[in-house]
């Protein structure tokens, strides 16, 4: 690139340096749009790029504004996806952006993946497209077998990580994790936890042997706890892991060896996996529980008085995932032993039935809000919830950014008073004043969506569901949330006045998604519109919405802005409205 | 509890009736509102009522009133089988990733199994974590687990337990003599050498325990576990109760003389 003088003083050499002081995206963003020079120059030297919504841009618009990037995410198919709201077919489909990226980026080194359809063919052409490609992550994805793994650790000679994270993956064999050459040893990060398969142990042991610096590595469910201690040994450096099964018939010999084996791991920081935990080989992670500051047990099946014992014995946690096993007291446990606590979530061992089968109530939620001063992130479900307990709670923690609360039961009310939970859910957005991410639950009105609208000036993300009375809740929201980026509602009275009256709310947000809602075709087709920086996508399995009256409500509409106009890859299911009249 | 939760729902209909809706409702709206109030899955049972119908917005106004009071109805029938649970009829909700319901579907199972597995049943697990990732692809969530309530006399708290996971009444048995002999450990296998295991609940099927396995059938009866096929009985089991046999009611122990299968008086 030739220096040459810009309109300002500083020769672009200069700019650019400065420029790669920026840390973020949005500095980065800013800094592009002071002036045409600014523009040009920092799109030279950006490197790494996030697109939280794929269809926003396309590969072509990303590749020719920058032509030099090492490092993309993408994000694709809508949250709700992860609970089957989105049928499967609708899109999120990573492939086109790999090929452009082959051409444009033969130096790229990271991708990052989050709930995109994934092919083999794609995995392959990353692995062979990219010599120096280093981090690939891929979380919530699926479509590619463990033949596409194979190509990725066959070929990516430089690979730093690999990290699997909740995929849903067509396990053919094992047999992929033999690929990694023998002279392969860069490995830092290896998460094959979502993966059904065996695979070869001795191939893993040897892995794990020549890699010094591998941090991280979480197995599968079928690794055997048997296998575990040549593992750590082999690498006691590490300072994540993740077990297989922790499960193996009580013998004395296994049990030292497995303790002795952890004791090694003077470095280990977090902890995961755990599945169908025997309590009686709890003891052998004893020493390294001082340490830990990040726990997962949100898979691990065992209960009181194991369970209580095991957290107690991890002062320093700052991030514990845990079943509702954990029950009140374990979470009052928790609240006196863990003081640097900063996320916590709890889920349902039980999730189906309306009957709790612990004793799990919003006193624990009430208890670790008490006890934990640097409590930010919570996600709970329960089954019980008052309005005292969530205004408690609120002014026990107004530090709160994070906070989801999901009461098992739809509408459940104040299970003491019966009434609605706009009290407490308003106590939450009054007093918490950094929120960023709210999901709601139980009974609630269009009052408690006035006190969002009014409060919640920072919350960047919102989940409703089974709430409100009508429009009005969802136009205090649309029309009082400065910083709301991403809505998510389903099953909530919601219509199209709301959505007319702020409809160019609409285009300061990243996505809307409404599902069995009260919102007509012919409003979806007025915001297509009125509105051509959005794509307006009605997905509706019943056959073309305009075989329907135009009041008839579509089954689910999702509005994100885009600059790359409509999508070409709509399934059947799928229609986007027209920008034209 | 039922009761709680109609009090609860006609207090919020009462509760909503004071607001004061000016600017956007309309008629349609606080309809909507109503069929809303009167339980799970109204909802969308209301919209569906609206496609049939004409554009004309008073005719779908009065068709989603209609349907609002057939909701009544509906709404009652949902709140009262217990066990269902409301959540469990409705897509996607509670909110938990797939990838997490597998791994509780598999739990399910009976601990014991897995305590004792080879690597060859270690590698059975892996695939059955395949076919419950299969299942969870399709739209609606069904979970290939049976769980119904145990409850056994002189344990106030009851389990629960997958009897679809088991192969046959002797697994089943196992697992609850598992579940009950120690009440206060863990639900997870214990050793097989501990000697106290013998004494315990174990010939729950042959009549040498203190206690007698029983279930309550489709139709409401207590029955003997045991008397009809497996396959019978994983179709028509509601709820198992661990009886002390003092509490069967004049029946004995199985292994005595018997006609057919048995009823028990209803607890």
């Amino acid at each position: 690139m030739p220096i040459k003088m810009s309109h300002s003083s500083f020769p672009e050499e200069v700019l650019e340096h400065v420029f790669s002081f920026l840390i973020s995206d949005k500095d980065k963003n800013s800094v592009s749009l002071v002036c045409k020079s600014w523009y040009e120059i920092e799109r030279w030297c950006r490197k790494r790029v996030f697109v939280g919504n794929c269809y926003a841009v396309n590969p072509l618009i990303m590749t020719q504004r920058f032509p030099d990037l090492r490092s993309v995410e993408l994000k694709g198919k809508p949250h709700f996806a992860d609970f089957n709201l989105v049928p499967d077919g609708w899109g999120g489909c990573v492939f086109p952006w790999i090929v452009s990226m082959a051409r444009a980026y033969p130096f790229l080194e990271e991708i990052r993946l989050k709930r995109m359809v994934v092919s083999d063919e794609g995995l392959e052409l990353i692995s062979t497209s990219f010599k120096n490609f280093k981090v690939l992550v891929l979380a919530a994805c699926e479509g590619f077998s463990t033949d596409g793994l194979a190509a990725i650790a066959a070929n990516c000679r430089n690979l730093n990580v690999l990290d699997l994270r909740e995929c849903e993956v067509e396990d053919l064999s094992g047999h992929w994790l033999s690929h990694f050459p023998d002279n392969f040893t860069s490995l830092v990060s290896l998460n094959i936890a979502c993966l059904g398969s065996e695979v070869s142990y001795s191939a893993l042991e040897r892995l794990v042997t020549r890699c010094p610096n591998l941090r991280t590595l979480r197995l599968n469910r079928a690794v055997p706890l048997e296998k575990l201690p040549n593992l750590l040994r082999r690498a006691p450096q590490l300072v994540e892991f993740g077990t297989g099964a922790f499960s193996a018939e009580v013998r004395s010999d296994v049990f030292s060896t497995l303790t002795e084996a952890f004791s090694g791991c003077k470095q280990l920081k977090g902890l995961s996996g755990l599945w169908d935990v025997v309590p009686a080989y709890l003891p052998a992670i004893s020493s390294v529980c001082p340490a830990l500051t990040s726990l997962n047990l949100s898979y691990a099946t065992i209960q009181s008085p194991d369970l209580v014992k095991l957290v107690s014995q991890c002062p320093n946690l700052k991030r514990l995932w845990v079943l509702d096993y954990i029950e009140d007291f374990g979470l009052q446990v928790i609240a006196s032993s863990c003081k640097d606590l900063e996320e916590l979530r709890v889920f349902p061992s039980d999730p189906f039935v309306a009957e709790p089968n612990v004793s799990l109530t919003e006193q624990g939620l009430v208890s670790v809000s008490e006890g934990c001063p640097k409590l930010q992130s919570v996600l709970y479900f329960c089954r019980q919830m008052t309005n005292a307990a969530l205004v408690t709670i609120a002014r026990n923690r107004p530090n709160f950014i994070r906070f989801r609360l999901c009461i098992i039961e739809p509408r459940a009310p104040d299970y003491v008073t019966l009434e609605p939970l706009d009290t407490g859910f308003g106590a939450i957005v009054e007093n918490c004043k950094e929120l960023r991410r709210l999901s709601l639950s139980g009974l609630l009105t269009d009052r408690v969506f006035e006190s969002i609208g009014k409060h919640a000036k920072k919350l960047d993300m919102l989940s409703i569901a089974f709430a409100g009375d009508s429009d009005l809740g969802l136009h205090h929201v649309l029309s009082g949330c400065d910083s709301l980026r991403k809505l998510e509602i389903r099953d909530c009275p919601f219509g199209d006045k709301a959505l007319l009256a702020n409809a160019s709310k609409l285009e300061t947000m990243r996505s809307l998604w409404m599902s069995s809602c009260a919102v007509s075709f012919r409003a979806c087709k007025l915001l297509g519109q009125k509105l051509p920086r959005l794509n307006v996508e009605v997905i509706d399995e019943r056959g073309p919405p305009d075989s329907r009256p135009e009041s008839c409500p579509v089954e689910r509409l999702y509005i994100y802005r885009t600059i790359a106009g409509p999508r070409f890859d709509t399934p059947g299911f799928v229609w986007t409205m027209e920008d034209d009249a | 509890m039922e009761n709680s939760g109609s009090d609860a729902k006609e207090k919020n209909m009462l509760f909503k009736s004071k607001e004061s809706y000016v600017k956007y409702a309309d008629e349609a709206e606080v309809e909507l509102g109503l069929g809303l109030s009167l339980g799970v899955g109204q909802y969308s049972r209301i919209v569906k009522e609206k496609e049939f119908i004409d554009d004309h917005s008073t005719k779908s106004c009065s068709s989603s009133s209609s349907s609002s009071s057939s909701g009544t109805k509906r709404g009652a029938d949902s709140v009262s089988p217990p066990c269902s649970g409301v959540s469990s009829q409705v897509v996607g909700w509670p909110p938990i990733r797939a990838y997490r319901m597998n791994s509780l579907t598999n739990h399910a199972k009976p601990p014991i199994s897995e305590e004792f597995s080879s690597s060859v049943e270690k590698h059975e697990t892996g695939n059955n974590i395949e076919k419950s990732k299969k299942t969870t692809n399709e739209k609606r969530l069904v979970s290939s687990s049976l769980l119904v309530k145990v409850n056994m006399d002189g344990h106030a708290i009851g389990r629960k337990v997958d009897v679809n996971a088991h192969g046959s009444y002797e697994a089943l048995a196992k697992t609850l003599d598992d579940m009950f002999h120690k009440p206060n450990t863990t639900m997870t296998a214990k050793r097989r050498l501990n000697s106290e295991v013998q004494g315990g609940i174990m010939g729950l099927l042959d009549g040498s325990s203190d206690f007698v396995l029983t279930y309550e059938d489709k139709d409401g009866d207590w029955m003997l576990v045991g008397d009809v096929p497996w396959e019978m009985f994983l179709n028509s089991v509601k709820r198992l109760r661990i009886m002390k046999t003092s509490g069967a009611n004049g029946l004995g122990p199985r292994c005595q003389e018997r006609r057919g299968s048995q009823r028990i008086q209803p607890i």
